[in-house]
């Protein structure tokens, strides 16, 4: 209990630490370093709650995929963000005031809440004992909810032609490279033979 | 480990069928290229034929699957017949244009397809889960379809503001599905209808009335209702005609298919609570389209509106909220289908040798340099002001009758005034038409656009002789809805 006490403790402070550095710092690529360290470190939360499932998936979708396109972008784009924080001061007092206002708000509800005392059995649903999350979806996913999990795909599909069909574009002139022409071509398509004569160049 | 059964499929054959051929006729067209697109979109209407026949040969009686989230009976049936027949016609009015504006590419029919199947999904919902997942599919189908001419900035921007508000709108949508599933402890349709029988009036939680009132407003969105109607002019001024044609037909009457079964059926119970509702967007529908089209210059706007005004008119059929008002609304979708795709044959035939025209002053004269297109654009131009004994006349005739029968005076009172202002603009077109110096002439009429708008033409022509089978496949729809 210790063990896994000190681990929540260490990965949040970590979370919390590396979601600071990806506003604080300068370099819009340590940003999304950290961003990754952030959503390391939450999957190691997730572990701890018994999501392995959430874990896996946070670090294979978020970190595999998304952060490491956030980098892609941030490096191909040539945005200068230290002129986007200008006028970080001018405003602050606005900004802080709205903060402060929904900050409030919030402890205010918070406070107020009260819940119904079934709730947390209506709301909770019962683990089978020694099913493993990645199995208990697979369970559900494949059974009650193939019909949603079959029409999400077409969905997808739907998305991919339509990104395909809206941005795809066939240049003429572009030289592509051929491996079947590299290949094919022969000595004399390729080499020319010059006489060069002596004292007058090509 | 324990045996499992499949899920019954055969409620859910067409669709599957549906699902199939789309990705047979996706990879077809990949390996083929652009050239195959004529080849595509004969297939996709044949595919869509086939469908029909299935949808046909499916089971009449009302039948669950799929753990419950999909049902299928004789309402779902006549409007999925409705909905594949508008896009399949919506299709043979696209060969020309797309060939001409460089639009000639295989995933033009495929992506009509996928928004097709959408559709089918949306009208066999029985979950707030699978609902969502149908408009999602339909919507996500008909954003690209806006946008496809993109090196053409008013259909991008048709596009992109169709994307943007129709995201706002699932949002309300989605907003109010987990209110409903919150207050009412389930999503699925009956499960919906069981926690609200019984309990009297006053008693139903005011959080579920919200979350209703959102998802009427995400519906009204899909149907672009008064007050969500923004983005309808402008998307069918901005998309491509076809694009505009298939817009005004096959979503909107899958929409408004959907509309009926998520209020009568889960809600049911609850019919004077959206009532008051469904009877503001009908009435502020109806006086927008009549009074907004008053000032419109270009054609594809005018029928923007002119739909905002008849979905209005639909509408009051679902707030009668009867058994008579659901065989209005259904027989009102047939009609305002057929004319609309008809008009819009007649809007495709506008071309000059420089391009398309689209101004109503462009058709100055078409009564004596087009005589038939010129007929043909009168009659529905007469049959979608509502004058007898036209199809429109009907459509009109039956919700109103529904609306009074349940007490509804003044909403039919409204609805008719309404109607008698639209007529002013209707007939605008035709007085150009027929009363106007000849502003020259159209090229040739293409084949498949004379043989759709003749056949439209001649359905509402004669609609009133032999009503019988669409009043005996609406009578079956309502009773399927309403027992």
């Amino acid at each position: 209990m210790v063990i896994a006490t000190i681990a929540f403790y260490l990965f949040a402070a970590v979370t919390v630490a590396a979601a600071t550095m990806v506003i604080a710092s300068r370099n819009p690529v340590h940003s999304v370093l950290f961003l990754i360290l952030a959503f390391f470190s939450s999957a190691g939360l997730f572990v701890l709650m018994g999501a392995e499932f959430l874990a896996m998936i946070l670090v294979i979708v978020y970190v595999g995929a998304v952060a490491v396109l956030f980098l892609f972008v941030v490096m191909m784009l040539d945005i200068n963000f230290v002129e986007l924080r200008q006028g970080f001061l001018q405003y602050l007092p606005v900004g802080g005031l709205v903060g402060l206002i929904l900050l409030v708000e919030l402890f205010l509800i918070i406070g107020g809440w009260v819940s119904a005392p079934q709730a947390s059995q209506v709301a909770a649903t019962p683990i089978v004992e020694g099913v493993t999350n990645t199995r208990a979806i697979g369970q559900v996913l494949y059974t009650k909810y193939i019909y949603l999990f079959q029409v999400a795909g077409l969905i997808l599909l739907v998305a991919m032609i339509g990104a395909i069909v809206l941005t795809l574009r066939h240049r003429p002139g572009v030289r592509r490279q051929s491996s079947m022409q590299q290949l094919g071509r022969r000595r004399d398509q390729a080499v020319e033979l010059k006489k060069v004569k002596p004292g007058q160049g090509v | 480990m324990t045996h499992m059964t499949l899920p019954s499929l055969i409620p859910v054959i067409p669709e599957l069928a549906l699902a199939l051929m789309i990705m047979a006729l996706l990879m077809f067209g990949v390996f083929r290229g652009d050239g195959s697109t004529r080849a595509v979109s004969w297939l996709s209407i044949i595919a869509l034929v086939v469908t029909i026949v299935l949808v046909g040969m499916g089971p009449t009686e009302k039948t669950v699957a799929m753990n419950n989230m999909f049902v299928t009976d004789g309402f779902a049936r006549v409007f999925k017949t409705l909905t594949l027949l508008g896009s399949a016609v919506a299709l043979i009015l696209s060969f020309g244009f797309n060939r001409d504006h460089q639009m000639e590419r295989f995933e033009y029919p495929i992506l009509v397809l996928l928004a097709t199947l959408g559709m089918m999904l949306m009208l066999s919902a029985n979950d707030l889960m699978s609902l969502y997942l149908g408009i999602e599919l339909q919507s996500l189908s008909l954003y690209v379809i806006a946008a496809f001419r993109r090196d053409d900035s008013r259909a991008t921007e048709a596009g992109l503001k169709y994307f943007v508000l129709g995201a706002v709108s699932s949002g309300m949508l989605l907003y109010g599905c987990s209110l409903i599933y919150g207050f009412s402890g389930s999503t699925n349709f009956v499960g919906i209808a069981k926690a609200l029988s019984g309990v009297p009036h006053g008693d139903v939680s005011i959080g579920l009335i919200t979350g209703m009132i959102f998802l009427v407003a995400g519906l009204a969105f899909k149907v672009s209702a008064v007050p969500f109607h923004m983005w309808a002019p402008d998307v069918y001024e901005g998309a491509p005609t076809p694009v505009t044609a298939f817009f005004a037909a096959a979503p909107k009457v899958a929409a408004i298919g959907l509309f009926l079964r998520a209020m009568l059926s889960p809600f049911g119970e609850l019919v004077t609570d959206w009532r008051q509702v469904i009877i503001f967007i009908a009435v502020a529908s109806m006086l927008l389209g009549s009074f907004a089209a008053i000032n419109q210059r270009n054609i594809k706007r005018l029928m923007a509106y002119s739909s905002i005004g008849h979905v209005g008119f639909a509408l009051l059929g679902l707030a009668a909220g009867t058994q008579e008002g659901v065989r209005g609304v259904v027989v009102y979708m047939t009609i305002y289908l057929v004319m609309t795709l008809g008009t819009f044959a007649c809007i495709l035939s506008m071309k000059r040798e420089h391009g398309m025209v689209e101004t109503i002053d462009d058709l100055a004269g078409l009564g004596r340099t087009h005589p038939a297109m010129a007929l043909m654009l009168g009659i529905f131009m007469f049959s979608l002001a509502g004058i007898p004994p036209l199809a429109g006349f009907f459509a009109k005739f039956y919700v109103f009758m529904a609306a009074v029968n349940a007490g509804l005076y003044i909403l039919a009172v409204i609805g008719m005034l309404a109607s008698c202002v639209g007529a002013y603009y209707y007939l605008r077109v035709v007085k150009v038409m027929y009363f106007d110096q000849p502003a020259g002439a159209f090229a040739p009429v293409r084949g498949e656009l004379a043989l759709v708008f003749g056949a439209t033409g001649l359905f509402t022509l004669f609609f009133f002789v032999y009503p019988a089978p669409i009043m005996a496949a609406a009578e079956t729809a309502a009773r399927a809805l309403l027992p």
